[in-house]
Formats: structure tokens, C-alpha cells, sequence
């Protein structure tokens, strides 16, 4: 989402005609991405995952052109069940003969959409939770922040699993198991981090001059917590992309769907394992692992430039 | 073959949960004026973890009714049954009373320690989580031991020399076996050191808990010669989040004016790093080390479930695909009383720690 601020970078030198508010607040943003992007630079790893994860969604996003979706048909599979690596299969087969190489780049797609709006949804639940608690007091936050509590205790993998079994094998579900069961981290740091806005004086004045709790809370509260909404959305996209596989390898995902968690489930029930098959479990593995460890660079590098504290090594 | 390993684990779990609270007497010597506080601030926690406890039960109940599937049609195993006969399961169970009498019937036996008669084993869901409990306990009171241990001493280490080569190996390490899937990488190892490949030969059982022939001496072996690999799978994947907590927090300490004094009066790095920086370091830390210590109970439906370990993660995986509600709900309530008496013991324990908290 930051690859395209380099057009944009260099900020206008000197405006030569008072503009509207709604200009200057746009030039004031252009600015701070334009200064987010420069140090976020310095941090290497950063860089390093941000690249792989542009290289990981041209190849989801290009699947359909470049693989074609009859990669996942079992009747129409190119090659004998189980083969070995080799120049016609790189990755060998699986046990219906398909082509492991192009289903692992397929399945690519799964888990990029599972991790984003998983993460998305509970970041955004999250964020809500945190500002409304922040900004109205009383019995509404306490009694929020203690259901917040308790799914905080909640082990998170096992309501999810009891989730997605309670519900119909979708990728929807899979989505909204993940989300409804990781929000509560999010939304405590954001009522956090709206308090201490809210203690600000700008606030007071936008209330004295008749603003109401949802202009407040849109246009004053909001903007100063995205950061760390951003942030933990990046660290929140692995999260889920680890959850997802997880699920799907309990078989509890989509079973027509092609996903690396259901490829390693595939694998497992083909015993793959107890024939020494490595080479059927090592791709969809190490693609989860690549995924994942990606956001996660991303995620700490982000956060890193919004708190420099942290001291994350570049 | 329960009662036999419980002796040598309960050493585990319960030497760490002791060594916080045997720092307890020492640290409250200094504020025994403010015991009164104290106490006020220990019956709030208490309070809160009572009405956690109570909505877990109430969730444990109503979540689980909603899985589709009829329990009965289960016990019947497919068998062609009269009605009659279909009923009288009902009966037996209390699947004919009315939801919210199902409901008063579970809370009264709860509050009494019966969860109820498995539908799947026919045995009481208390002794079947009795039985599981010490395998468990085994296995991630092992490893939880080992991450904890590993993780601050790797992390208070990356932190002192932060941005030097070890600091940036241990770090980029940890990130990626923190990134790995825990199966996979159980998977993995099951394949290369208990299947064998290439030159190596089957070192390890690909899963269980036993082989069940051997006695005394030749048994502890046994089982720890299947503890090996879901051990290295757990710490693998889990000392990663202790290094990166740890390291953090004994970063925000470097800069420090009391290392400079410790330093100045002439302490080796050595003694200023374990002595100074890292106890104050390690607030955050606990935390984490008590989120854990309350997972351990949970253990890992994962890794039980690609080694075969016959522990209570596995059983709750088995329970779902049934679905065995009574035994479902028994897991769903030790699970998550046993997150929230951790987290409870550690709201106790933090203002002895360090007397900001609390106030």
C-alpha cells in the first residue's frame, strides 16, 4: 500500500494560493506518508518482507491467467498419483496426480484473502470496541471492556475451532471464526490510545463548539489511532494466515477449496508422512511459514517507525 | 500408566507457578502498611475472576448446542433402533428436559464438579479429563519450562548486545520459527527422525505416549524417548514470543540511569545485566509467562493430534467431530478456568512484584 507514495513523495515547496481546508489536510497527509515511507525505508528487513509480499500477490493475483483454475479438478489431473519431483512436476503430485507446484500457487489465494479480511474484521471490531469504550464512559465501558476481558482469556484456538464447527464449512466461516476470536488485543490498545487523546485539549474545544460524540470520534479520535490500527493489522494478517492453515488442516475449512492448510491436510490423510513423502508437505509449509514471517517484518518495521522505542533491529 | 508419570511431572508446573509467588514474602515486607489496599485490590480480582468463570460456564453451554448433529444418532452408531429405544437415550442424558432446565441441571452439577457422562466413552467426562490431565501436563509443563528459560535467557542476551550479530541471528530465528505452523513442523520432524530419510535412520516413535511393555526404569525411558519430538516442536515454535517480549522489555531499561551507577561503581557487565537490568526487566515478561502457564493446561490440540499424544488437547478435537457435548463443555470450562486462574494469580502477584502496580 506504500509503493505508490514515491510518485507522491516529494511535497509541493510552497503553495502559491491559500487552498481550501480540504486541500491542505490532503497535502498534510501526503506529506506524512511521504515521511512514513522514507523511514520505513531504512529498515531492511522491512523492505525484504514488503517485497515478498508484492511478489506473493502478483502470483495470487495472476493464478487464475498464468495457472488456470482446472489446477484444482481431480478428474482432469495431469500426471500418476504421488510422483516424485521432476522436470515435468517440480513439486511431484499428489494422490489424485495433480500438480503440486501450480495447487501451492493456488492456494496462495486462500490464505492471502483469509489473512487480510480475517485480520481486517478484527481489526475493525477491535477498533470500534476500543474507541467507543475510550470515548464513552460509565456502565458501557465497563461492561464492554469486561466482555473484551473474558474473550481475552478465551484460548483463542479453541473457540475457534468450536466456531467453525458450530458453522457451515465456508471460507466465510473460516473468516469470521478468526476475526470474532482475535479482536480483543486490538481493542485494548486502541481504548488506550483513545484515552489519552481524549485528555487532549483540542478535544474540548471540538465539543465546546458543538461537535457530537460521532464527529468526535470519526474526525478527532479516529485519525490519531489509525497508526496503531495500522500496525496491528499488518501483525494481525500473519496471525490469521497461521490460523487459517490451521483450521483447514483440522479439516475444518472448505474441503472444495484449495488451500496450503487443506494441501498439508491432503498430504497427512494420503500418509504422506508415514511413506517419507517430504516433498508433498514442504512446499505448503514453507509457503505458510514465508507468508507469514513477511507480514510479520512488515508489521514490526511499521511499527517501529511509529514507535521508535521499540528498537527493532533494521 | 497415568498415575505412574504423574509424580515426575508435577515437579514441573509446579515449580514454576512457585517461583514468583516464593519472591512474594520478601517483597511485601516494605508495605505492610499498606495491607489494607492490598487486600481491596486482591477481593476486585477475585470478584472479576468469579464473573469470568460464571459467563465461561454460560458460554460453555450454549456455544455447543448449536453444532449440528444429533448426539443420539451417534450413540446408536447407525444401528436401526425403535423409537422407543431412542428415547430412553433421551432420557438417560436429559436431551428431553427443556433447554433452560438442561441449562439450571448443568450449572447446579458443574458448581458440584460433574460435567456430566461422556456420550462417546459412556464414562464420566471428569475421569476422562482426570486420566488426560497428566499426559498433558507432561508435555507442556516440559516444554513450557524449557521456552520460558531459553526465551529470557536468549532474549536478555540479544537485547544487551542489540544490533550485533548474535542480537540479529537470534532475533531473525525466532521470527521464523515464531512464523512456522506447529504441525507442519511436527510433521516435519515425525518424517525426517521417526520415518527416517536418506542416511538417517528412524530415531524417534512417530507418536503415542508409550510402547507399552516396558516397566519401572526401562518405562520412564520409553516415554521420554516419545516426549523428544513434540517437545522440540512446542519450544521451537514458542520461545520466540518470550525472546521478542523479553528482549523488548530489557531494551527499554538500557538506557537507564541506575546501570550507569552500577556500572560506575565498578560491577562486571556481567552482574549489571542479571542483577540490575533484567529484574527490572521482567514485568512484562510474567505477564506472558502466566498466559502460558495458564495454556499449558489447554496443551496443544496440534501437536497432540499429529503425535498422537493421548492428552486433552486431542481429546477436545476427538469430542468435536462427534459432537460429545458433555465432554466438549468439560474441556471448554478446564480450559478456560485454568487461563483465568493463571491471569487472576498474576494480578495477585504484580503489585508484590513492583509496588506501582495496583495503586
Amino acid at each position: 500500500m506504500t509503493t505508490d507514495t514515491t510518485t507522491t513523495a516529494p511535497p509541493d515547496p510552497a503553495p502559491s494560493a491559500p487552498r481550501s481546508p480540504r486541500a491542505l489536510a490532503w497535502q498534510r497527509r501526503r506529506r506524512s506518508v511521504a515521511r512514513f515511507w522514507r523511514q520505513y525505508r531504512t529498515h531492511r528487513t522491512g523492505v525484504v518482507g514488503l517485497a515478498a509480499l508484492v511478489l506473493f500477490a502478483l502470483v495470487a493475483l495472476t493464478a487464475p491467467l498464468t495457472i488456470g483454475s482446472d489446477v484444482q479438478s481431480v478428474t482432469e489431473a495431469p500426471g500418476r498419483p504421488m510422483e516424485g519431483p521432476s522436470g515435468q512436476f517440480w513439486f511431484g503430485t499428489d494422490q489424485y496426480g495433480r500438480d503440486l507446484l501450480r495447487l501451492v500457487l493456488w492456494g496462495s489465494r486462500v490464505s492471502l484473502t483469509v489473512g487480510l479480511l480475517a485480520a481486517v474484521l478484527s481489526v475493525a471490531i477491535g477498533a470500534l470496541v476500543g474507541i467507543t469504550a475510550g470515548h464513552f464512559r460509565g456502565w458501557y465501558a465497563t461492561v464492554i471492556m469486561r466482555v473484551t476481558d473474558w474473550f481475552l482469556v478465551m484460548p483463542t484456538l479453541v473457540l475457534a475451532i468450536a466456531l467453525a464447527t458450530v458453522m457451515s464449512r465456508s471460507l466465510s466461516t473460516i473468516i469470521l471464526a478468526i476475526g470474532v476470536t482475535t479482536w480483543p488485543t486490538t481493542a485494548r490498545l486502541v481504548r488506550a490510545q483513545t484515552l489519552a487523546v481524549e485528555s487532549r485539549p483540542y478535544i474540548e474545544r471540538a465539543r465546546a463548539l458543538g461537535g457530537g460524540h460521532a464527529h468526535i470520534m470519526s474526525r478527532h479520535v479516529l485519525p490519531n489511532v489509525m497508526p496503531l490500527v495500522l500496525a496491528q493489522t499488518t501483525l494481525g494478517i500473519s496471525n490469521a494466515i497461521l490460523s487459517e492453515a490451521t483450521l483447514a488442516f483440522l479439516g475444518l475449512g472448505d474441503p472444495t477449496i484449495t488451500s496450503w492448510g487443506g494441501l498439508l491436510q491432503d498430504a497427512r490423510e494420503a500418509g504422506a508422512v508415514s511413506s517419507g513423502h517430504w516433498w508433498y508437505l514442504v512446499p505448503p509449509g514453507l509457503a505458510i511459514a514465508a507468508v507469514a514471517l513477511a507480514f510479520t517484518l512488515c508489521g514490526r518495521a511499521v511499527e517501529s517507525v511509529l514507535n521508535p522505542k521499540l528498537g527493532v533491529a533494521r | 500408566m497415568a498415575a505412574e508419570s504423574t509424580p515426575a511431572l508435577a515437579g514441573s508446573p509446579a515449580h514454576a507457578a512457585d517461583g514468583p509467588a516464593a519472591a512474594g514474602p520478601s517483597a511485601r515486607g516494605p508495605r505492610a502498611g499498606n495491607t489494607v489496599a492490598y487486600l481491596r485490590y486482591v477481593a476486585g480480582k477475585l470478584v472479576g475472576a468469579a464473573v469470568s468463570l460464571l459467563a465461561v460456564l454460560v458460554t460453555g453451554f450454549f456455544l455447543f448446542r448449536l453444532i449440528p448433529g444429533d448426539p443420539v444418532k451417534f450413540m446408536t452408531g447407525g444401528r436401526q433402533v425403535s423409537a422407543e429405544q431412542l428415547a430412553a437415550y433421551r432420557r438417560e442424558f436429559g436431551l428431553d428436559l427443556p433447554l433452560w432446565q438442561q441449562f439450571t441441571d448443568y450449572c447446579g452439577k458443574a458448581l458440584t464438579g460433574d460435567l456430566g457422562t461422556s456420550y462417546q466413552f459412556n464414562t464420566p467426562v471428569i475421569d476422562k479429563i482426570g486420566e488426560a490431565l497428566p499426559n498433558t501436563l507432561l508435555l507442556t509443563g516440559t516444554a513450557f519450562v524449557l521456552y520460558s528459560v531459553i526465551g529470557v535467557a536468549l532474549g536478555t542476551r540479544a537485547a544487551w548486545r542489540s544490533g550485533g550479530a548474535g542480537d540479529r541471528f537470534h532475533t531473525g530465528l525466532a521470527l521464523t520459527l515464531f512464523s512456522v505452523p506447529s504441525f507442519w513442523l511436527g510433521l516435519m520432524l515425525i518424517i525426517v527422525f521417526s520415518v527416517g530419510m536418506g542416511p538417517i535412520p528412524g530415531l524417534f516413535p512417530t507418536g503415542g505416549m508409550e510402547s507399552g511393555n516396558a516397566h519401572g526404569f526401562g518405562h520412564v525411558i520409553d516415554v521420554v524417548h516419545h516426549l523428544v519430538l513434540p517437545v522440540i516442536t512446542l519450544v521451537a515454535v514458542q520461545y520466540g514470543e518470550t525472546l521478542l517480549v523479553t528482549r523488548s522489555a530489557v531494551l527499554d531499561e538500557m538506557g537507564s540511569d541506575y546501570l550507569t551507577t552500577a556500572r560506575a561503581k565498578g560491577l562486571r557487565d556481567d552482574l549489571v545485566r542479571r542483577r540490575h537490568a533484567v529484574p527490572n526487566a521482567m514485568l512484562p515478561t510474567m505477564t506472558l509467562i502466566f498466559v502460558n502457564l495458564g495454556r499449558v493446561v489447554a496443551g496443544t490440540v496440534l501437536v497432540e493430534t499429529v503425535f498422537s499424544w493421548p492428552g486433552l488437547g486431542g481429546l477436545f478435537y476427538e469430542a468435536l467431530s462427534v459432537p460429545d457435548l458433555p465432554l466438549v463443555q468439560g474441556l471448554f470450562l478446564v480450559f478456560s478456568a485454568a487461563v483465568i486462574l493463571m491471569n487472576t494469580l498474576a494480578d495477585l502477584i504484580y503489585p508484590l512484584l513492583d509496588p506501582r502496580v495496583g495503586r
